[in-house]
């Protein structure tokens, strides 16, 4: 492989990768604050993605403007949900609230498939999907992709700044270390824990419309999104939302390697280095460091 | 003195099994109330009702003149309720001045604030960056009364403040305490050390297998007393 050709494999995991940070921080940030696994979470994207599909074709908005609106929605989502249902299903135990996302999942993936058939959809961005920066000659990004990665950094950052620094970022670790505890200086905790959730998933509104950007999306696609974002959350460490985005841009560089050796190994190479990561250090590759 | 808090006939149950039975407790504005008893009597069960933490009937307790019996904790720490839990309870995922600012969550208003705090405990200042479990014991103790008065409270409850600690620092923890008392703050103390719950309260409860086996003026009431009514012979 020349340098060139390097160069583009590892750029492109790294646009690839930070769509996938962008699907795993809402995975980290529940993880975090309920040790709740939300197998729920890559039809959740989906559902975004069609959302925005569904006002792009009836109301003729730009997929960017669908966001307003879908952000929006999707927040709101997360705050009912959570407050009404999963709130129920948190205790020691992580199986109830494991098979509750579990039957949500189900639940929009059959309503998706009532409402828009098993068809593939996507959103047109006017040609924005196909515009590109060259670089050097012969070395070209899109400009779709750049955005992604910009977006991704920008909430990286802004969960980081929220958790570490922010009046709601105190309580979400003091909930997260000893509920009790948490409830005797003043906190609710089942409203601390509906508003991390509607952050997680106020994010997936974005990376749901960036997803039907960039593909194709079908009402079935959502586990296979689950996976990456699940990915990236373990090769990075649970804990830090850096490490999300690495683990993200990790699993985004590996499969961007397995394109490029065979079309049809892409996806393998990023769960064998998964699987690697898992083995060698089970605790991430950046896990918590102080704060 | 205006009656601050009042339970009556006050029960508690963990599923099945009754802990409390029928307790009547009262407390005046500015005293403090010292509560005894052998393991198992039910302070700390008495001190969860008290707090929210665990049901109990409405009527049960009196708050200011209001029933508050079964309100949720985060909304009775708002309405001035602060409780330093025992074995401190510290956020381990927060600094010292993490832990001591998530103390005034509520934002309720009142004299107490970090600075307040600091020149009641000036140990905790230089230490404020460090993770809260890297301190002593004692050092501990001093972050979880300090989060308990950012929340301003105007009932400051702390159960079992000596537990674990070696006796110079209880003596400069209890002198912390008597100096916020001294002020005029109203407070529920529970102790295994009688002798420091009797030299630091007006009146004092002890409690027997769920019920109140002695009450009365801490310093009238006698060693013999305590002693009949703590094992119940």
């Amino acid at each position: 492989m020349d340098l060139l050709g390097a160069a583009d494999t590892i750029i492109q995991g790294v646009l690839l990768g930070s769509l996938y940070a962008l699907f795993a921080l809402g995975l980290s940030l529940m993880f975090g604050v309920m040790r709740l696994v939300n197998t729920a979470h890559g039809d959740l994207i989906i559902l975004a993605g069609f959302c925005g599909v569904f006002l792009n074709q009836v109301f003729g908005v730009g997929p960017f403007t669908t966001m307003l609106a879908v952000v929006p929605l999707a927040f709101a989502l997360g705050y009912v949900v959570q407050r009404t249902v999963l709130n129920r299903t948190l205790s020691r135990n992580p199986l109830p609230s494991l098979v509750v996302t579990f039957g949500i999942s189900i639940v929009i993936q059959n309503l998706l498939l009532e409402l828009f058939s098993a068809d593939t959809r996507s959103l047109a961005a006017g040609g924005l999907e196909a515009r590109s920066i060259e670089i050097v000659p012969g070395l070209a990004v899109g400009v779709l992709p750049v955005i992604v990665l910009a977006v991704a950094l920008a909430t990286s950052a802004g969960f980081q700044w929220l958790f570490g620094r922010t009046r709601l970022g105190r309580a979400f670790r003091a909930t997260s270390d000893d509920g009790e505890a948490a409830s005797l200086v003043g906190i609710d905790n089942h409203h601390v824990f509906a508003l991390a959730t509607a952050l997680a998933i106020g994010v997936l509104g974005i990376a749901g419309i960036f997803q039907a950007m960039r593909t194709t999306i079908s009402p079935t696609d959502g586990p296979a999104q689950l996976i990456y974002a699940f990915e990236s959350v373990i090769i990075g460490g649970m804990g830090s939302f850096w490490g999300t985005f690495l683990g993200g841009l990790i699993l985004g560089i590996s499969q961007a390697i397995g394109f490029r050796v065979n079309p049809g190994w892409g996806i393998l190479v990023g769960h064998l280095v998964f699987v690697a990561v898992l083995v060698v250090r089970p605790m991430g590759l950046f896990p918590k460091t102080a704060a | 003195m205006a009656e601050l808090l009042r339970t009556r006939a006050l029960s508690a149950f963990y599923g099945d099994f009754q802990a409390l039975f029928g307790i009547d407790f009262f407390i005046e504005e500015a005293q403090t109330v010292a509560i005894i008893g052998a393991n198992g009597a039910g302070k700390s069960t008495f001190l969860k009702c008290l707090t929210g933490l665990l049901p109990c009937p409405k009527e049960a307790i009196t708050w200011d003149g209001r029933a508050v019996g079964g309100n949720p904790a985060h909304r009775l720490v708002a309405e001035g309720i602060a409780m330093v839990p025992e074995g401190r309870r510290l956020f381990a995922s927060l600094s010292v001045e993490e832990n001591l600012v998530i103390g005034a969550h509520t934002r309720r208003h009142g004299p107490f604030t970090l600075e307040r705090v600091y020149a009641l405990f000036p140990a905790l200042r230089e230490r404020r960056r460090l993770a809260a479990t890297a301190l002593s014991g004692g050092q501990q103790q001093m972050v979880a009364i300090g989060r308990a008065l950012m929340a301003n409270p105007r009932l400051l409850i702390c159960d079992e403040l000596s537990l674990g600690l070696a006796p110079l620092v209880i003596a400069e923890i209890y002198e912390a305490l008597a100096k916020i008392t001294s002020e005029g703050m109203t407070s529920i103390l529970v102790e295994q050390d009688v002798a420091a719950a009797r030299a630091h309260s007006q009146r004092l409860y002890c409690f027997q297998e769920g019920r109140v086996a002695l009450t009365g003026s801490s310093s009238e009431t006698t060693m013999e007393q305590i002693s009949l009514a703590y094992f119940g012979v």
